[in-house]
């Protein structure tokens, strides 16, 4: 029965890691794993990373992309003073009201205001992107295969198109992105940015910095919910062990 | 009141006029069992303590979700960040549905391995498959409620199979949606019956109980408990058991909730439901694989098919076939009619129990594979032998296996070798093992 059992375990793993692999998309190659601060049992976010990732974003992506789901309040999980989010918010313009006049008005952000979003609306991104959409970056990392290792590898992964194929106007050769012709033109390029911590703003350094940035944005519980599950499992493995002896003392008068 | 069972008076007092106390006493306590019951009867109770998560999970993230197309997505987003322990609660109700689906599974399995399906269990068993039903229906409901890409993909799928039913399919379907696409009726209604489905899981339960406290349990023998040797009061060994059972799941249960929440969930899920684009691979979720290849097996030009094909469309064939698969174990105490419970006594039926094993992780693979070749013939042989199994092979290894002898009883299990007094009279003397 054993033999059966242990059988049936390594069936089972074939079958998820199978079931994984059937997702990945047709002709993109498969992102190569990096080392993330945030990965494993104790993963932490780098929280030098996570601010200069914020200003990646600020600075470049958010000129296209919103990320909802974010507030300038939740800039202070990352390491951000009060004051220091609070004149974030107050360096966006934010549309509010209406007011005693009926009319919409402008204003400075607040903590509690979420990201202010580039474009009013989808139609009027599509129509700045040439028809595409550059979608909302709040849950990027949770949405496509492979995460972080994908996001890294598709901000670095802008190539020269092979001699074969034909660009339309407006779209990039990426190596990770599906079918390989993404309308966002490359994003990053060397120096792009100028970290307020003198770090050196090479394309790939952007790239892991904002991806970090993204993957908080999409679980920020993370290192809450890894210190917690780690006293959990801790906690159960003593009281399932203390279990057992208990049943074996039951137990003892029985066979 | 003085000659009352209970110590207590409170308790003697409540249970003089409404026996509780007697009740649990009897079903708990006195409740004999076999002392031979193995790990894998620890299931059952495993299972009931998961649909108790569920429900108190569930109850809890629909205080804060809100089923409208434009705000679920959100609203669950909001129970991931802004609600306390919402992310918590949430991440313990998804992966509680796949846990729900393992324990499950595995106590089905169980069933198949040790007969626990034959007389006088049948309609125990028979509960227990209306149960696994409700089960599917439930999640299938729940996954649509967090509206993101799958959840709408997959309802627009699998409500699209009704209309394969001819004459009212297509009405059928648009009941189901409350329109002409999945929309907002669609949500509100799928929402209320995902409430509502779980609770009538809970009454089915209760009968499924109802009916095992009628004959006990069955044993990994199979054979009758015949004196008061062979079983031993639930409580409290079963009690402690099922508790240190209970401890090694939730080991593996919250390893995946805290560090792997996502494992099994599909990353498209993740993106705001969107009818104008459809993902380029739509997979359910992983408990539903097996099913959904049988589904997809039935293609107009499967071998499969070609019996059926003078009769109906492949798709309607596709959709009977897998309500069928379940269908067989409903009738599957009438198909096997083998007296042996046990395959630890079946020596042939145990091969056949492991091939079908094994052909229920190759439907789980082919379903979760695109439908193209080699993938689709795999899984129209799979699903062929699946049938096979339960329509030709087991009705026949009733007539022609050759069963190995039983022990006495429980409490003299191990045949020893030579002693011819301790082979039951009824059993055919065969090589010893
Ligand atoms: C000039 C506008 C623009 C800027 C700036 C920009 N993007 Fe994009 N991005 C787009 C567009 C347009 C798309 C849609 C591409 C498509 O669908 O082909 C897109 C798509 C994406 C995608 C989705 C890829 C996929 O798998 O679907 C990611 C991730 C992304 N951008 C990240 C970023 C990050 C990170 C930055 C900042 C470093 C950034 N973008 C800056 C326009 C932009
Ligand atoms: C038989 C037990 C149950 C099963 C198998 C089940 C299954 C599921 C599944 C698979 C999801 C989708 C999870 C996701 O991807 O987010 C879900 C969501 C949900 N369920 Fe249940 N459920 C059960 C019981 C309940 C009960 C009893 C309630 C309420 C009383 C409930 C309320 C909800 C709500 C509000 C959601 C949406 C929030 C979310 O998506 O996280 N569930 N359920």
């Amino acid at each position: 029965m054993r033999k059966y059992l242990i059988g049936a375990a390594a069936a089972v793993s074939v079958v998820v890691l199978a079931s994984n692999g059937a997702m990945s998309a047709g002709d993109a190659v498969k992102p190569p794993s990096q080392n993330w601060s945030f990965s494993g049992f104790f993963g932490t976010f780098d929280r030098g990373a996570l601010q200069r990732g914020f200003q990646v974003y600020d600075e470049v992506c958010a000129g296209c992309h919103s990320a909802r789901l974010l507030a300038y309040r939740n800039l202070t999980e990352i390491g951000f003073t009060e004051d220091q989010a609070k004149k974030i918010a107050a360096s966006k313009e934010v549309t509010d009201g209406p007011n005693d006049e009926g009319e919409m008005f402008q204003r400075p952000g607040i903590l509690s205001d979420r990201f202010v979003r580039p474009f009013p609306n989808d139609e009027a991104a599509r129509a700045a992107n040439g028809g595409a959409l550059p979608p909302d970056l709040s849950l990027m990392v949770k949405a496509r295969i492979g995460g972080a290792n994908y996001l890294h590898a598709l901000l670095t992964g802008y190539k020269d198109a092979p001699k074969d194929t034909n660009l339309p106007d407006g779209m990039s050769y990426n190596l990770y992105f599906a079918g390989n012709q993404i309308a966002m033109a490359p994003p990053l390029a060397e120096d792009g940015v100028e970290y307020a911590d003198k770090t050196k703003a090479t394309v790939d350094q952007m790239a892991r910095d904002v991806t970090t940035f993204l993957a908080w944005a999409a679980e920020p519980e993370l290192e809450w919910r890894k210190r917690m599950g780690v006293k959990v499992i801790l906690f159960l493995l003593i009281l399932t062990g203390m279990l057992y002896a208990v049943k074996r003392k039951v137990w003892s008068d029985v066979h | 009141m003085s000659d009352s069972k209970f110590k207590n008076p409170i308790v003697a007092w409540i249970d003089y006029r409404l026996p509780v106390f007697t009740f649990m006493e009897h079903e708990l306590h006195e409740y004999p069992t076999p002392k031979n019951l193995n790990y894998w009867w620890n299931f059952g109770s495993l299972a009931g303590i998961i649909l108790v998560i569920m429900i108190v999970t569930g109850i809890i993230l629909s205080m804060h979700y809100t089923p409208h197309t434009a705000l679920a997505f959100d609203s669950v987003e909001r129970i991931m960040r802004d609600v306390n322990y919402g992310w918590l609660i949430r991440y313990v109700h998804m992966n509680g549905a796949s846990a729900f689906f393992i324990v499950v599974f595995i106590h089905i399995f169980r069933g198949l391995y040790f007969g626990s399906y034959k007389s006088p269990r049948e309609l125990l068993w028979m509960l227990g498959v209306v149960i696994l039903l409700l089960m599917m229906a439930t999640a299938f409901l729940g996954y649509v409620l967090p509206w993101g890409q799958m959840s709408f993909w997959g309802a627009t799928v699998i409500t699209n199979l009704f209309s394969a039913i001819p004459i009212v399919g297509d009405t059928i379907v648009t009941l189901l949606w409350g329109g002409f696409s999945v929309d907002n009726p669609t949500l509100n209604r799928f929402f209320s019956l995902h409430f509502l489905l779980p609770f009538v899981i809970v009454g089915v339960v209760v009968l499924h109980i109802v009916a095992l406290h009628q004959h006990g349990s069955g044993n990994p023998i199979g054979i009758d408990t015949k004196s008061p040797q062979d079983t031993i009061p639930f409580h409290p060994y079963y009690t402690i058991k099922d508790l240190f059972g209970l401890g090694v799941f939730l080991i593996f249960f919250f390893g995946f909730v805290f560090f792997a929440p996502n494992y099994l969930g599909h990353p498209d899920n993740y993106i705001e439901a969107n009818p104008l684009v459809t993902p380029p691979h739509i997979v359910p979720e992983w408990y539903f694989l097996p099913f959904y290849a049988i589904l997809r097996s039935f293609t107009a030009d499967a071998l499969i098919f070609l019996p059926f094909s003078w009769l109906m469309t492949a798709k309607l064939a596709g959709v009977l076939a897998m309500f069928a698969s379940i269908m067989v174990l409903f009738i599957l105490p009438w198909l096997d009619h083998s007296p042996v419970k046990s395959a630890r006594f079946r020596p042939i039926y145990k091969q056949f129990y492991w091939l079908l094993i094994i052909d229920c992780f190759i439907l789980g693979i082919c379903g979760a594979k695109p439908a193209e070749a080699p993938w689709t013939y795999i899984s129209q042989a799979a699903t062929a032998y699946y049938f096979l199994h339960f329509l030709v092979i087991i009705p026949l290894l009733g007539f022609f296996e050759k069963t190995k002898p039983l022990p006495t009883s429980i409490s003299e299990p191990v045949l020893k070798g030579g002693g011819g007094a301790s082979v039951a009279a009824g059993a055919k003397p065969m090589e010893k093992a």
